[in-house]
Formats: C-alpha cells, sequence, structure tokens
C-alpha cells in the first residue's frame, strides 16, 4: 500500500505539483503532489475542495421536503438521493420496506434502474470513453465526448442514447428529466399510464442490444491489454454494498454485505437501519471530505471499497440472464475470488447498465408499475433510515425528527465519501508506480485523473463535514513570530497551545 | 347607456362599485396580482396591479372605476415595474422554489414566470426568519410570507376568526398570529379554513401533504397564471 505517501516530511523543501480542478468528474476536486530534486514523488493527496453542508441546512425543514430538497445535492444521480430519503421518511411515517404497496415499489425501482442507467451512461461513454478509446495520455484535444463522436460516432451516439433513455425513464416516473418529485412518504405520487408504458417499451429492445454491445467493447478494451488494465491504479480492498437475501445483486433494497480481499465475508445481511453499529467516519484536516470504515476492522485497516466494482464483487450472482452470463465471464477473467484492478469499475458499471435494461423490460411488462395503490400509512416515528445502492455505491441518508415533524439531525454517507481511501489510495499508487521520478507532462498527469475517475466520483455529493473540520488557528505579529495558536480537534474540542 | 372605462384602447363596461379590477376581470383583461382576490375586501399592498389612470399610477384592485377613465396597463413601463416590484419580493424573503413544495402551485412563482422575471436584480437579503411547525396540521413558513394579508382577511370574513395579523412596520412588517405563546398551536385555526388554503405563496401549508401532486396536474403547469385567474377569480364563472 502507499499511505507513506500521504503526508511527507520537509514538506516547504518540495517542489508543488496542483491538477486543478480535476476535470471529467461531478463536483471539484485538486490533486497535489510534492516531488523532490529528482521528481520522486514524497506526497500525493486528492483534495476535495467544495463545500455543501446539506446535513447542516436540512435541520429545520420539514421531513417531507427531504427527498426533493437532498435531491439538489447532484444533477448526475439525484434520484438516488431522492429515494434514499424517501426510504427513510417512510420510517417516519411508519411504514417498513415490505409494507410499501407492490405498485410504488415497483415504480420506485424502475425511478432507480433508470437513474444508474444513465448514471452509468453518462459516465463511461461522455467522461471516461475519451482516455479508454484514444489512451491515456493522448493529446488534450482528444480526451472529450466529441472527439468520440468524431472517430467513433456509432459508440458515441448509442452512449447518447442510452443515458436519454434511462432519463425518459426517469422523466415518466418523476414528471422530470432531473429533480422531478415522484416519492413521497410511504409510496409514491403517480403511477405509469399505459401511454407512458408502450412510449418506453418501444426502445428499450434496442436498449439491451446497445448495453450488451458496451459490456463487449470494454471487455475488448480491457483485455487487449490486460496486464495494464490490471494493474493501473489497482489497490486490493475491502468491498461494501447491498445484497439481495440470496446473495445476488440489488440496486434498491437489501442487506449490507461486505467482504475483504479474498473474497472472505466479513458481515452479511445486516439490517441497514444498524449501520452505525459497524462504520464509522474520520475526518482529516486537509479535505472536506470523511473517511468512513468498518468498525471492526479499525481505522487502518476498515476502509473499504463500494460502487459498480464491489457490487459485482460481492453479489454472488445477478437477476437478469444477459447481465448474469456478463458476471460470469467478468469474474473468469482474472481467475481471482474478488477483481481488484480499478479499471475493472468500468466493466463492472456496463454489466450493470445491461442489468438496468434488462430490469426495465420487466418491469414495464409488470402491469403493477400502472396500479393505483400507490400510498400506506402507519405509526409516526421520530427516525428514519434508507439506504440504497447509487450508481456510485451504497448511500446512506438518516433523519430525526421532532414531535413538529422537524428534522433535527441528518446524517448523509455519500458513495463518494465511502470511496475516499481508496481514490487517494489509488492515486498515490499512480504517483508512485507510473509518475515518480519522471519529467512530469500534462498527458502524464492525465494518469492520475484516469485513477479518480474510475471510481466516478461526485465530489459535491460527498462534502459535508460542516462543524467536525480540525481547524488550526495562529496569530503571528509583524516579525512573523508565533504569538499564540488555538487548534479545534475532529471531536469539536479546541485546545490552546502556548507559543 | 352603460358607463366604460378603457384599458390599453379597449372599452369596458362598468357598474358602479366596481374597482378597475372588478371591470377588468369581467371583461376577461388580466392584470397581474398577488394581495388580491374578488371575494374579500381589497388591501391594495402588493402594487403588482398598477395601472395608469389619466396619467397617475394607482392600484387597480382599490381605485374606483369612473366613466371615461383612461388606463393604462400593459405599457414597457409599467410591466417593468412590476417585474421589479416581484423580483423584491424575492430578494426580501428566502424563496427557494426548486425544493418548495408550492412550486408549480405558486402564485408568486407564476407571476415571475408571466412576467418573464429572469433573475432576482437585487441582492438577497437572505432574512432570518423562522418556521411554526408547533401545530398538528398546519404549518408557518415565514421565509415565503410577502405579507399580502389575505391568510388575514379570510380569517377575518370568511372563518369568522382572528387568527392572523401583520404587526410591524416597513422592513419589520410580519405575520404575527392570535395567541400568547406566539404559536399556531395555541390559536383557533383549524385545517379546514379557508385562511390556511388561501396562501398565494408557500407560507400557510397543510402539514404532510407537500408533492402528492405529480408534476403534470399543478395548477400551473399547463396554464399560465392569467388564464388560471381570468377563469377562476371571473365574477361569471369564478367561484
Amino acid at each position: 500500500m502507499y499511505e507513506h505517501l500521504e503526508t511527507a516530511e520537509n514538506r516547504d523543501s518540495l517542489k508543488r505539483v496542483v491538477v486543478d480542478p480535476v476535470s471529467r468528474v461531478e463536483g471539484h476536486g485538486k490533486v497535489t503532489l510534492l516531488l523532490d530534486e529528482n521528481n520522486k514523488v514524497q506526497q500525493a493527496r486528492l483534495h476535495i475542495v467544495e463545500f455543501r453542508g446539506f446535513e447542516r441546512f436540512i435541520q429545520g425543514r420539514p421531513y417531507w421536503e427531504l427527498p426533493v430538497l437532498v435531491q439538489r445535492l447532484c444533477g448526475i444521480c439525484p434520484v438516488s438521493h431522492h429515494l434514499a430519503a424517501a426510504k427513510a421518511i417512510d420510517q417516519l411515517v411508519g411504514v417498513d420496506p415490505e409494507n410499501l404497496p407492490v405498485s410504488a415499489d415497483k415504480l420506485r425501482r424502475l425511478l432507480h434502474f433508470g437513474q444508474v442507467m444513465q448514471s452509468h451512461a453518462l459516465h463511461f461513454f461522455h467522461l471516461s470513453s475519451p482516455d479508454l478509446l484514444f489512451g491515456f495520455e493522448s493529446d488534450i484535444s482528444k480526451r472529450s465526448v466529441i472527439a468520440v463522436l468524431a472517430e467513433y460516432p456509432e459508440i458515441g451516439v448509442q452512449g447518447v442514447k442510452l443515458r436519454k433513455y434511462g432519463q425518459e425513464v426517469i422523466r415518466m416516473v418523476s414528471g422530470k428529466r432531473i429533480h422531478g418529485t415522484g416519492a413521497i412518504a410511504g409510496g409514491m405520487n403517480k403511477s405509469l399510464t399505459k401511454a407512458e408504458r408502450d412510449y418506453l417499451l418501444e426502445d428499450i429492445d434496442q436498449m439491451i442490444t446497445w448495453a450488451e454491445g458496451s459490456v463487449a467493447l470494454i471487455k475488448k478494451v480491457h483485455c487487449s491489454n490486460l496486464p495494464y488494465y490490471d494493474d493501473f491504479a489497482t489497490i486490493r480492498t475491502n468491498y461494501l454494498g447491498l445484497t439481495k437475501p440470496d446473495g445476488a445483486l440489488e440496486l434498491y433494497h437489501g442487506g449490507i454485505r461486505a467482504k475483504n480481499e479474498h473474497g472472505e465475508i466479513i458481515m452479511d445481511q445486516v439490517d441497514y437501519c444498524q449501520y452505525n453499529d459497524y462504520i464509522h467516519e474520520e475526518v482529516r484536516s486537509w479535505t472536506y471530505m470523511k473517511f468512513p470504515y468498518l468498525l471492526s476492522l479499525g481505522q487502518e485497516n476498515g476502509w473499504y471499497r463500494v460502487g459498480p466494482l464491489a457490487r459485482v464483487n460481492n453479489c454472488d450472482s445477478i437477476d437478469t440472464p444477459l447481465a448474469e452470463a456478463a458476471r460470469v465471464e467478468f469474474k473468469a477473467h482474472s481467475g481471482e475470488a474478488m477483481v481488484h484492478s480499478t479499471l475493472a469499475f468500468h466493466w463492472t458499471r456496463l454489466i450493470e447498465v445491461l442489468h438496468c435494461a434488462e430490469s426495465i423490460k420487466e418491469l414495464l411488462n409488470d402491469p403493477d408499475i400502472m396500479g393505483h395503490d400507490l400510498v400506506a400509512q402507519g405509526e409516526k416515528r421520530y427516525e428514519g433510515i434508507g439506504v440504497i445502492e447509487a450508481p456510485r455505491g451504497t448511500l446512506f441518508h438518516h433523519y430525526q425528527v421532532d414531535e413538529n415533524d422537524i428534522v433535527t439531525k441528518a446524517n448523509l454517507i455519500v458513495s463518494t465519501t465511502s470511496n475516499n481511501m481508496a481514490m487517494n489510495e489509488s492515486v498515490r499508487q499512480v504517483a508512485a508506480e507510473y509518475l515518480s521520478g519522471r519529467e512530469l507532462t500534462e498527458p502524464l498527469l492525465n494518469n492520475l485523473e484516469v485513477a479518480i475517475r474510475a471510481y466516478d466520483p461526485c465530489l459535491s455529493c460527498a462534502t459535508h463535514a460542516v462543524g467536525k473540520m480540525p481547524l488550526q488557528l495562529e496569530l503571528v505579529d509583524v516579525d512573523g513570530k508565533l504569538i499564540d495558536k488555538l487548534v479545534k480537534h475532529d471531536d469539536g474540542q479546541i485546545e490552546r497551545v502556548n507559543a | 347607456m352603460s358607463k366604460t372605462i378603457t384599458i390599453d384602447g379597449k372599452t369596458i363596461p362598468f357598474e358602479d362599485g366596481q374597482t378597475i379590477m372588478d371591470a377588468a376581470m369581467a371583461a376577461d383583461v388580466y392584470i397581474p396580482h398577488l394581495c388580491h382576490q374578488p371575494e374579500f375586501t381589497p388591501h391594495g399592498s402588493c402594487k403588482l396591479c398598477t395601472v395608469k389612470v389619466n396619467g397617475r399610477n394607482c392600484s387597480a384592485c382599490t381605485f374606483p372605476a369612473m366613466d371615461g377613465q383612461d388606463v393604462l396597463s400593459e405599457t414597457k413601463e409599467l410591466i417593468d415595474d412590476r417585474k421589479k416590484i416581484t423580483q423584491m419580493l424575492f430578494v426580501e424573503g428566502n424563496h427557494f422554489c426548486p425544493s418548495c413544495e408550492k412550486t408549480g402551485n405558486c402564485q408568486l412563482q407564476a407571476v415571475a414566470y408571466h412576467l418573464n422575471m429572469l433573475d432576482n436584480h437585487f441582492p438577497l437579503f437572505y432574512p432570518d426568519r423562522n418556521v411554526d411547525a408547533s401545530h398538528a396540521e398546519v404549518m408557518i413558513d415565514h421565509n415565503r410570507c410577502i405579507f399580502c394579508a389575505l391568510c388575514v382577511r379570510a380569517s377575518q370574513q370568511t372563518d369568522g376568526k382572528n387568527v392572523f395579523a401583520l404587526s410591524g412596520r416597513g422592513i419589520h412588517k410580519h405575520l404575527i398570529v392570535n395567541a400568547e405563546s406566539g404559536l399556531l398551536k395555541d390559536t383557533d385555526v383549524d385545517v379546514n379554513d379557508q385562511a390556511v388554503h388561501i396562501c398565494p405563496t408557500g407560507a400557510i401549508l397543510v402539514k404532510r401533504t407537500g408533492y402528492q401532486v405529480p408534476i403534470g396536474e399543478r395548477i400551473y403547469d399547463h396554464q399560465q397564471i392569467d388564464q388560471v385567474a381570468l377563469a377562476s377569480e371571473h365574477p361569471k364563472h369564478g367561484k
């Protein structure tokens, strides 16, 4: 591992190289490298430099606003936040997942499959395919979806249309492609009309065919340069995600499963409402993003990866035939129990696109999505936890409300936050193995971004450590002499350090 | 011969006792307004219905129609003024349409669309206002109150109560409720009161009903506010 590159000694004497902003990701982040006189990397960090603070400002709002308010965290996966919050507020009105009306449950799943499909398609085709098709160090003019459309028009157009189809599913269920409504406490506010269902059915077979083609494409790209793809930014980690009770891939609702790097179960089918007993978060002073870890393994060894690679690694099967065949093929390529290649995120992402397309077809042919029993009611509760597999991984929403229905406390563990340690570790791996000792050029630095991009991070979703940031306040006189110093630790304790 | 006024050159008949707004609405001529509802005593506070009568600015909702009046309404100057007034209403409170449960059903938002308001223009005040969720079924979000006093009038004139009032002056004006504690739960408001349902923005809400109407079925999803107002407030076919 490369943790020794998190903080260098003698930092003042080192050269600083900054990649700012990291492009073709959601939100704002930067990478800093500190190099010695021989261009050897001494420190590499991914900093998340923006600040959102949703956890704080949703306090004081009525709980029914949550699904619509928190989805504004993101323009790419708003539906995931919408549904995680909806699952949490279901509990506030006393409705457990098994009591959600069948039609509402299936409509939410349909909505979520549309979301995962469009987000994955956006990430692969618009953001990452230029790296994969033209090479990581290709000329900067090639590194955009425009170049993909020019040189590989068929692939580019399929990507755009796959994403568009996912957006259309979202529009039909929630009224808008981005930031609609739909899920309300205890159910949904509308079902699909026959006309809406038929409209979506028109193109679904084409989408399945294109999704199959995209899996074949990434397999070809990956296997054509297998040692490189298996090694680049690769780190051996634990993996966490939801699975169905039988261990099959699950995106909307299931129990938490975690496996270690050898594929051994750390925990399985844990009720996500108990997440606080299993996962804690650490705060570090140089980033707004927290570092979650599995309590049983401790801070040092307990960090884990989430997202498509984690889900496909964790599950025992996929319940749609084409995606299952693709999963079996994917697992067979490495011969190991777990695939640790960071670039394999792309492969698994496209397997999930195929799974989504197949699942959408299944749901569109299910008359329940046109049902009218859409909302359930129960006894009011004061705490609600909703967990979902967002495109980028497991997403936790946890709320407490008072007797007046007002939110008093919120905790969000966003997928990208779970991948924070892993992204940093991958950045350090690339810095150490591919950049260290070389004359750094702009194309070479793109390697760092390729590593980060594989995780499909949503940096704007993930920055909420308000009030928990460790801070340091120094009072310095005109001659630069330190007069006084206050340090705020990550537990909120403030200490005066006498100069 | 019946008495008439002209609005933007169009001759419109009126009856004694009618305001310019009454006459206009009866003739299917829309003049933007927020604090006016035909069933309540005119308030004349939002100033959106400002028109020019014989060269002078007047509130159409309070100014009596008089024979031969030459009224200008849809002039560039007046439309610009109305847009500025609406922008000021937005910046004076905390209006976050994207997550507001009233979006799509909100008269303030609909008027802003009608006037083609594309930005706030003025700096936001970000006032520190609270939410009164103390009542079991009704909630006040003071962030969104524009002091139109429709709830005040509906409570007095329809519900036969006296739940709401405006207090303070100028920038310190605020909505209060009739209880020593200052909390809605200690008033005699009822969820079925008209005052609870009359708010043109999202300031007074029935709890736990937000977002139940899907996008596409909200009041202003398919119609602009002028069409909705003329249909619902017209003296012949209104409520």
